[in-house]
């Protein structure tokens, strides 16, 4: 084969060459509708539980009420004698095979089923396998566990208390809850900078504890698998919901010591992740147990409140910060501490060498002299997780606290929040920036961004108007307060550079390969899985601006191991980044081959070639030249070619990136607050993006409006907390509330474009923007209207309870029962 | 998904075969009307009935109609059917205030009004804003009927006066002259359960209130009335002063509990805000200004 000179396949592409036809079916880059929505809309989704195999059985899964016991006796007798059931699998069945414990993504251990104790409400403890899933259910009944209770550990706070009951004691040697202590940042500099502040006139420290509650990434499809061991090939078939479909393939071969090649993992249509379908589940390694012990498939879904209360959490962080700044704004460093609750199993989902997650860009989005935090895990009788949630490894507890920090800054200052950022962002000439923990910051100009969002708000407006309430307020008027809230955040997505980033050792670079068929249509094959992201769209666009094609002609292939190449997946808002990369790459080696082909066909030599217009062109004559789908025909043919090209144009490529992306964004949130109900009416939000290049820009807004969607649900409602019992107090949709449009304002959208100057096409990746930076702003705004009655802090979800609470100074602790 | 057990399922053609089925099938079958309480219960398998009895044929129990000094609703209207009827919103705006609150569209369009009053939950509305109308409901069972004022209809939470082998058929609310009503309710999100809620019934004379109507919901507060507060303000000026002090008295007396929809104070705060909030509402609305 010829080789390809990289250089001509590196490098940003200059968006304004893109080809803008109707704006129906772009060529290449521009809004057009989704071309997975035809499916969707019309109720043709193909989702696992829409799959039903010739003798499937049912799963259902018998869990722990209690949230810490020992376990006694485990009576199937009852349940293996109804008719309709086929097996019963407890956590002794599984000892047998090796299977009652599975390691998790941090090098920790997880139960599949319980044997010796249950360590958190709804834990697995049985499967039952049954002709259909009512009967399942039904026999669930009829197993008889008997418990053992013990005390549960629940409050983070004291989970690391002498005394405290030991929730890993199948650790060897385990006493006491610790999960381990993680920092970032140089300690030295930054207490020399703290000491500093506290002595001098000019500066102050301000501190405040902020928690991040536990939420749920709660995707509409809840977690399933249905299994289909062949046993007459032996080749396991596995249907199921995951982000990571080729990560899930490997890791099963690895734990179940199955042959790789024996198994294909299948990701259909996904009805929302969020981070929520990245780990490996219990239940989808009982159904695979089922399909091998009963012969034959097995599939199981868990409902609503199974998924709330067992399958990844997210958040969960206390933390504690400490801002030195000078009494005119100027922020020099920042200190934190983190307790970070991971439950009772350590599962968090990240890259294996940052056990809190990318938690380190926690200096934002400022310029500081130095900064440092320490994190410590500790284990509690909760269910675990802790990444999920469109959350980029913790980096949306990271900008939470930072940009409140800022705010109670401004606050304790009296300065405006607005001058305060202004005062102490990045500036563009700044970039490449090294951050004080060592993040290089690709690109950016910050003080822009913002300001483009508070002229799209009015913001002097809106001040204005905030006073004037105040004023009746203070008159005794019923009146709502107006809040007026800011976030300024930096994501850094994309994961990312194999030297630095691995999941249980796989390196996180992606592949991608495209087939051009004679014809000149196209099937594309990338690792990465979309749940709602559009990938069939966008990544066809892609293809379609680097060959100049139509995004039509591209079937893009994912979520299948057998089909598509290897990767880590979907989650972190990686895909564009990386899976996007190797996208662009990939195109870019056929549109070399093509060069080739073309150059035979024009009888020129390659190097008189110029790609032009999406056709390679004979330089300075523009009537001959050929397009893809001419070249395509041709690779096929007959034609005489080039010694060392056999023919053809498909390639495939894996892109490891060089760095991670950092989008950034400037949110406004307006808020009405009644203080006397505590309720809060969002009124406005205004959303500045900049993630780089935009592909589809139709599709970047729909990413921006559901997770600033998922904002308000963080910021206003959605929290699970526990009360001392360990009873899960979020466990449906009763208790757990997702927003509605009820509770969302038309969003304002704007964007600023600074391309990243890595990324082969300069995209920097939205999935988690919005989630990232809306719950700050949203809190800011809340926290802002509650001035008059001397509000600095209150912690999500702003419940109207939380909201009046804080209003008369007895705020309340979300992470708990109310009392 | 979660799933029910096994249950028997038995169309009724009228009220009286209803009556019968449920003697026939015995104390486990249950009467299913827009099933957006039962079902949900069902599934949860908080609910195991032998035998459902569907009662959703029984179109003759969907009305709204005037008869006398009364309006009067069968058991089966809907709420949707409630929200949008312009008899209802003449005479009561209470209740289209209420029903605007309750749950979504979905709900709204199954669930029934025999159903919400019969499912007696304590967070439930218009068993609130009935209560606050001072309404009546007709049972029917075997023997025949009989009328029981909404005030005496709830023995406790998921109790009613409905013994098994009756149906509740009709709802009769009481128009009264220069009167004005309203409903409030705070939640965390829109289709939420109440954190608490208060409707409102002022009848004038002059500027003084003859009577007033108070109902509460999710505070458990006994019948869903705020007796005390009625009380004090009957014969007394239509004054906001009269109004914070009614609702100060209806916080005083109520009986929330805390949960994560807030704490006790806050419930109690809430009612306060609210009772004063409607009686506003309710006697601007009777002097025709609303
Ligand atoms: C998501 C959701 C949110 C909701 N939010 C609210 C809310 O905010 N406020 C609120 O008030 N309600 C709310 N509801 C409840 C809703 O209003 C229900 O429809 C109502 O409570 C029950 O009415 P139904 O017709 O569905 O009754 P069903 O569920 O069919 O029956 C409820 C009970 O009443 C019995 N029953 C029904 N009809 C009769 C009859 N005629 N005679 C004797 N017994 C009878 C049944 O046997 C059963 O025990 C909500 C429901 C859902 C699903």
């Amino acid at each position: 084969m010829t080789s390809i000179d990289d250089s001509r396949i590196a490098g940003v592409q200059d968006p304004s060459v893109q080809i803008h036809a109707a704006p129906e079916t772009p060529q290449g880059y521009g809004s057009m509708k989704r071309k997975e929505d035809a499916r969707f809309v019309r109720g043709r989704g193909h989702y696992v539980d829409d799959i039903v195999l010739p003798g499937m059985l049912h799963g259902a899964v018998l869990r722990s009420p209690l949230a810490h016991a020992r376990i006694v006796s485990i009576d199937t007798s009852a349940a293996e004698a109804h008719p309709k059931v086929h097996a019963v699998i407890t956590g002794e069945t599984l000892a047998g095979l090796g299977l009652a414990w599975m390691p998790t993504l941090s090098y920790d251990t997880q139960a599949v089923l319980a044997t010796d104790k249950v360590r958190f409400q709804g834990q697995e403890v049985a499967f039952v396998v049954a002709d259909d899933k009512y009967s399942a259910r039904d026999a669930l009944a009829l197993i008889d566990v008997e418990y053992e209770p013990l005390t549960p550990v629940i409050d983070a706070k004291t989970a690391l208390d002498r005394g405290s009951p030991v929730v890993r004691d199948d650790k060897e040697g385990k006493t006491d809850n610790h999960i381990f202590d993680w920092e970032s940042g140089d300690s030295a500099a930054t207490d020399k900078v703290f000491a500093e502040a506290e002595a001098a006139e000019d500066q102050v420290v301000v501190t405040a504890d902020v928690l991040y509650p536990r939420v749920h990434p709660a995707p509409l499809e809840t977690c399933g698998a249905l299994a289909d061991m062949d046993p007459v090939t032996g080749k396991l078939t596995l249907w199921t919901t995951t982000q990571a479909p080729h990560a899930h393939r490997t890791l099963y071969a690895m734990v179940a010591g199955l042959p790789e090649h024996k198994i294909r993992v299948v990701s259909p249509d996904i009805g929302g992740g969020f981070g929520n379908k990245v780990g490996i589940y219990p239940g989808y390694v009982c159904a695979i147990v089922a399909s091998i012990v009963t012969g034959k498939p097995v599939k199981w879904m868990e409902d609503r409140s199974e998924n709330l209360m067992s399958t990844s959490f997210a958040r969960d962080y206390h933390m504690r910060g400490e801002v030195a700044v000078t009494k005119d704004g100027r922020i020099r460093a920042v200190r934190v501490d983190v307790l970070a609750d991971h439950g009772a199993f350590n599962a968090t989902a990240q890259p294996t060498k940052f056990p809190a997650g990318f938690f380190g860009v926690f200096t934002g989005s400022y310029d500081l002299e130095a900064a440092h935090c320490a994190v410590t895990g500790v284990y509690t009788n909760k269910a675990s997780g802790g990444v999920a949630y469109a959350c980029s490894f913790r980096i949306t507890e990271a900008v939470y606290l930072i940009e409140r920090l800022v705010d109670i800054v401004a606050h304790d200052l009296e300065m405006d929040p607005a001058e305060l950022r202004m005062k102490n962002l990045l500036h563009a000439d700044q970039f490449p920036y090294q951050s004080a923990t060592g993040w290089v910051y690709d690109s950016g100009d910050y003080p822009h961004t913002l300001q483009v969002a508070l002229d799209k708000a009015g913001y002097q407006e809106l001040r204005a108007e905030q006073a004037e309430r105040r004023r009746r307020h203070e008159a005794g008027e019923r009146v709502d307060l107006l809040g007026i809230g800011l976030s300024f955040f930096t994501e850094a997505v994309g994961a990312g550079p194999r030297r630095e980033m691995d999941i249980l050792g796989l390196g996180m670079a992606d592949g991608a390969d495209l087939r051009v068929h004679p014809t000149g249509k196209a099937v594309l094959g990338i690792s990465a899985q979309t749940q709602g992201q559009g990938h069939e769209t966008t990544f066809a666009q892609i293809v379609a601006a680097e060959l100049g094609m139509s995004p039509d002609d591209i079937e893009v292939v994912h979520g299948d191991t057998d089909l598509t190449p290897f990767g880590l997946g979907t989650y972190g808002s990686r895909s564009t980044p990386v899976s996007g990369a190797a996208t662009a790459m990939v195109a870019r080696k056929v549109r070399e081959r093509a060069r080739i082909v073309a150059a035979a066909m024009l009888e020129v030599s390659a190097d008189d070639l110029e790609w032009n217009d999406g056709r390679w062109q004979v330089a300075g004559d523009p009537e001959a030249s050929k397009t893809i789908a001419e070249i395509a025909l041709a690779a096929h043919s007959s034609l005489e070619l080039p010694e060392g090209v056999e023919g053809h144009l498909d390639a495939s490529c894996v892109y490891n990136p060089p760095n991670l992306t950092y989008p950034c964004g400037a949110y406004v949130a307006v808020v009405d607050v009644d203080p006397r109900t505590g309720t809060v009416n969002v009124r406005r939000f205004i959303a500045v993006d900049d993630c780089g290049v935009r592909i589809n820009p139709m599709i970047v807004e729909g990413q921006v409006h559901g997770g600033l969607a998922d904002g308000v649900g963080m910021a206003l409602m959605q929290g699970i907390a526990f009360d001392l019992d360990g009873n899960c107090l979020g466990g449906s949709m009763m208790d757990y509330l997702l927003p509605t449009s009820l509770e969302c304002p038309s969003w304002e959208l704007g964007e600023t474009v600074t391309p990243s100057p890595h990324h082969p096409i300069g995209a920097k990746g939205i999935g988690e923007s919005a989630t990232v930076g809306s719950p700050p702003a949203i809190v800011n705004a809340v926290v802002d209207a509650l001035g008059p009655y001397g509000v600095r802090h209150a912690d999500m979800p702003l419940t109207p309870a939380a909201v009046w609470s804080a209003a008369q100074g007895r705020p309340l602790r979300t992470d708990l029962a109310i009392t | 998904m979660q799933v029910p057990a096994q249950f028997a399922y038995e169309k009724a053609t009228s009220v009286d075969d209803a009556i019968e089925l449920l003697a026939r099938h015995g104390p486990e079958s249950l009467i299913v009307a827009g099933g957006h309480s039962l079902i949900p219960m069902m599934k949860l398998r908080l609910a195991e009935p032998s035998t459902l009895i569907d009662i959703n044929g029984l179109t003759d129990l969907d009305y709204i109609r005037v008869e006398g000094d009364q309006v009067r609703l069968g058991a089966m209207t809907r709420h949707a059917t409630v929200l949008e009827s312009a008899v209802v919103r003449e005479h009561f705006p209470i209740l289209p205030d209420a029903e605007r609150t309750i749950a979504d569209p979905l709900v709204r369009n199954r669930g029934t009004v025999g159903g919400s009053l019969c499912q007696a939950d304590p967070s439930e509305d218009l068993s609130a804003a009935f209560s606050a109308l001072r309404a009546d409901v007709v049972i029917r069972g075997a023997e025949g009927q009989r009328v029981v004022p909404v005030r005496e209809f709830h023995h406790g939470p998921y109790e009613t006066a409905v013994a098994h082998g009756e149906l509740l058929i009709e709802v009769r609310v009481p128009i009264r002259t220069r009167t004005g009503s309203a409903y409030q309710k705070v939640e965390r999100r829109a289709g939420d359960w109440a954190v608490a809620s208060a409707g409102s019934v002022v009848s004038l004379d002059g500027d003084t209130v003859a009577e007033a109507g108070i109902g509460l919901t999710a505070v458990g507060a006994s019948h869903f009335v705020a007796a005390e507060a009625e009380d004090a303000l009957r014969g007394r000026p239509a004054t906001d002063e009269a109004f914070t002090e009614a609702g100060r008295i209806a916080a005083e007396h109520c009986a929330p509990s805390a949960d994560q929809r807030g704490p006790v104070d806050y419930k109690r705060a809430l009612v306060a805000e609210l009772v004063a909030r409607t009686l506003q509402r309710a006697t601007a609305r009777a002097r025709g200004e609303a």
